[in-house]
């Protein structure tokens, strides 16, 4: 059997203690029940998940890491961005 | 010490234990890495639960066996697991028709053995069905993909499904320790479950578009230790390190 046509997907698995499901790696599989159940076995038979999301590689949109200069460099020197300029009254504990 | 309930209790275990060995053959060789962690996770459910097995007929036997020497240190003919689990991994097709025949099986046993008056063996069911049932979703849905799939690997399963059709009817076979057990409200009436069996596999073969096969001769003999030539090399595979190193531990 081969399987140089299956498509990949990305598989993202919510944990007993998060809140929201993380990215955890990719897997070959013929289609989304395929690929739901693949994820359950590589990825939680350690019970490491609550919840798997799968979704084939190909609907990623990803940013191209050569214009990494104009998509994020900008940002560095912008500190005012950050709240930190803020005088905080002792009342507010733990922002 | 009560020997035909620990007759009985090889009877289960030696089933999950051989083929649990037969689909742990598969690690680092399955079909694809998916695959191939798949029938490992499912190897290891069958030696979580064989484990409950054999420590339970050591306490049974009540001397010096062990729940290792149990599994390990026995004669061929002294295993009472059926034909059907102990059949090669002869390619994919194989290895999800031996799983498929033998979890609609296990599963509708497990369900009955449940309600058994022996508080261990009904917890062990309980804790087993959930294993279960995914083997039996997992051995299903490839049943159907490579039965509906292309028209190679519809003649692969097709073949591998006529194959080992022979040796569904001795899962129904009730053994004297099955006969005593189910008197005393233990076992599991095996021979009602045929029925059941039979209805269910067929319905998903023709989901699967396979054929059933019409065979009515039938293989029998594992649960008399009677076995196939395949299960002296499996043993040797499983018994060689006991074997050769006698008590080693790591």
């Amino acid at each position: 059997m081969s399987t140089k046509n299956w498509p990949l997907w990305e598989v993202f698995v919510r944990s007993k203690n998060g809140l929201e499901h993380r990215h955890c790696g990719s897997l070959h599989a013929a289609d989304e029940d395929m690929a739901l159940e693949n994820a359950r076995d590589v990825y939680t038979r350690r019970s490491e998940g609550v919840s798997i999301w799968v979704v084939e590689s190909k609907h990623i949109t990803a940013s191209n890491p050569e214009n990494n200069g104009e998509m994020f460099e900008p940002a560095h020197d912008k500190v005012y961005r950050h709240p930190t300029f803020y005088d905080l009254p002792d009342e507010v504990k733990h922002m | 010490m009560n020997q035909n309930l620990y007759n009985y209790i090889l009877g289960i275990a030696d089933n999950s234990l051989i083929l649990g060995q037969r689909l742990g053959e598969l690690t680092g060789h399955g079909p694809s890495l998916e695959t191939d962690i798949a029938c490992t996770n499912i190897s290891l459910d069958f030696f979580g639960q064989v484990r409950s097995y054999y420590q339970y007929a050591a306490k049974i036997a009540g001397d010096k066996r062990t729940e290792d020497n149990i599994a390990m240190l026995r004669k061929e003919r002294e295993y009472v697991n059926v034909l059907l689990v102990e059949q090669p991994n002869t390619n994919f097709a194989y290895t999800i028709a031996r799983q498929f025949l033998f979890d609609v099986y296990h599963f509708l046993f497990l369900t009955e053995l449940e309600k058994s008056k022996d508080l261990t063996l009904s917890a062990i069911a309980t804790k087993s069905l959930k294993e279960v049932s995914y083997h039996q979703r997992f051995s299903t849905d490839w049943l159907k993909r490579l039965g509906d799939g292309t028209a190679e690997s519809k003649e692969k399963m097709q073949e591998a499904i006529n194959d080992l059709w022979t040796y569904t009817d001795e899962l129904f076979h009730q053994t004297e320790a099955d006969k005593a057990m189910v008197k005393d409200g233990i076992g599991v009436d095996v021979t009602a479950l045929k029925e059941v069996y039979y209805k269910k596999v067929n319905e998903i073969l023709e989901e699967a578009t396979l054929e059933i096969p019409e065979s009515k001769w039938f293989q029998k003999g594992g649960k008399q230790g009677i076995h196939t030539e395949h299960l002296g090399y499996l043993l040797s595979d499983l018994q060689y390190m006991q074997r050769t190193y006698p008590n080693m531990e790591w």
